[in-house]
């Protein structure tokens, strides 16, 4: 148990996936302009990330390990996540419009978002087990989610200051990850 | 006549991957790998040979195929060929560059959803002939290159004093040897050079602001 509460804990805050790891960049600078987008990007990459942890731990610790084939992981992976995120959004799309409506134009973007490959590719290289890897993924995502709700806290405010003209835009969003990063490196002191 | 026209065509395509339309710096493509690998000479150099090598190759294998591929299924088509390069590139790094493979962990296995080669390949690979795809792969390439080893070392420089590749030293910065800025070969480090490399180009003028 406590080892499930630490892999939690230093996925979704000491490796932060994208303060230490640099992993989903895009929709961290693209969404992060308003809170309410923050929000639902955040919950959709949790979600993909979940089902597509499970799903690759399965692969891999039951075809990939016994055959001896783990350098094939990249090839499966991509192709598992790709399926999974078309298969989620269908699902949604039928189940749950008012959900569809607020995740919808997300979903597809998760394809190429490199922190979901990222985490299952963690997932193996450390050898987690399913439980573990299923943690590993919650604790990411809860880390990415909480990164991106703060920075679009911070940037609704950037919009109205007056900063140097070729600071402003992506110049600003870059500095400001900058210090959230620096402060994000007090946690690891905790482990 | 027109070979020196057809020449003209290649040159251009390759100087506009370095300078007009640098992934990096102007497009803003390809940051995950950018940020992350940039603490060493060593691993800039051996991530940009990477994603040239997935690049070439995937362009080369997609242009001549792109009469072949369906329209409806070409972005998997896409993905699955530049994976079996990552593939083929990872198997080679963890045979002979161990090292540079431990040093670049999971971001190798990352070139597959790098966003300039899945770029390169629907914007133009998909649509031109081999040779002009050749040349845009090469341009692409050396562009990321080249922004890939002005970040490390700008970082490696301030963050540890000295610069060395693949092991000797090169040079020592007098004072900094004895007190590294370290924050520079951490991650907000990272954040900090790009932020500041952006604002630069952009005062110069070399970006136009959005």
């Amino acid at each position: 148990m406590s080892n499930l509460l630490s892999i939690f804990i230093v996925m979704a805050v000491i490796n932060n996936l994208v303060l230490s790891k640099f992993l989903g960049l895009c929709p961290f600078f693209g969404v992060s302009k308003k809170l309410s987008n923050a929000i639902s990007m955040g919950a959709a990459v949790t979600l993909v990330m979940l089902i597509s942890s499970l799903s690759t731990s399965v692969i891999y610790n039951y075809i990939l390990i016994p055959f001896n084939i783990e350098f094939m992981n990249i090839i499966i992976y991509i192709l598992v996540i790709a399926s999974l995120v078309q298969i989620v959004e269908l699902t949604i799309r039928r189940t749950n419009i008012a959900l569809y409506n607020a995740l919808g134009i997300y979903l597809p973007l998760i394809t190429t978002n490199c922190a979901v490959l990222g985490i299952t590719l963690i997932n193996a290289r450390e050898g987690y087990s399913i439980i573990e890897s299923m943690v590993s993924a919650l604790g990411a995502g809860i880390g990415f989610t909480l990164v991106l709700i703060i920075m679009s806290g911070i940037r609704e405010k950037l919009e109205v200051s007056d900063c140097p003209k070729s600071m402003r835009g992506l110049p600003i969003a870059f500095i400001t990850a900058a210090l959230l990063a620096l402060a994000f490196l007090g946690f690891s002191g905790m482990m | 006549m027109q070979n020196e026209k057809n020449g003209n065509r290649f040159l251009k395509e390759f100087v506009k991957g370095i300078i007009i339309s640098n992934p990096v710096f102007i497009l803003a493509l390809g940051l995950c790998p950018t940020l992350a690998v940039t603490s060493s000479l060593d691993n800039a150099i051996g991530m940009s040979a990477g994603v040239i090598f997935v690049l070439l190759c995937s362009n080369i294998i997609i242009s001549s195929m792109r009469k072949i591929i369906p329209e409806t299924v070409r972005i998997p088509v896409f993905i699955v060929v530049i994976a079996t390069f990552v593939t083929i590139l990872s198997l080679v790094f963890q045979a002979y560059f161990p090292p540079l493979y431990e040093s670049l962990g999971i971001y190798l296995a990352l070139i597959v959803v790098n966003c300039i080669i899945l770029g390169r390949a629907e914007a133009f690979a998909s649509k031109k002939s081999v040779l002009l795809s050749i040349s845009d792969a090469l341009g692409a390439g050396i562009g990321f290159t080249l922004a890939l080893i002005i970040i490390s070392l700008l970082r490696e420089m301030l963050g540890t004093g000295s610069l060395s590749v693949f092991g000797s030293i090169l040079f020592k910065l007098p004072v900094l040897f004895e007190n590294p800025m370290v924050i520079f070969i951490l991650p907000p480090g990272a954040f900090l050079v790009i932020g500041l490399l952006l604002a630069l180009f952009r005062w110069l003028g070399v970006v136009k602001n959005e």
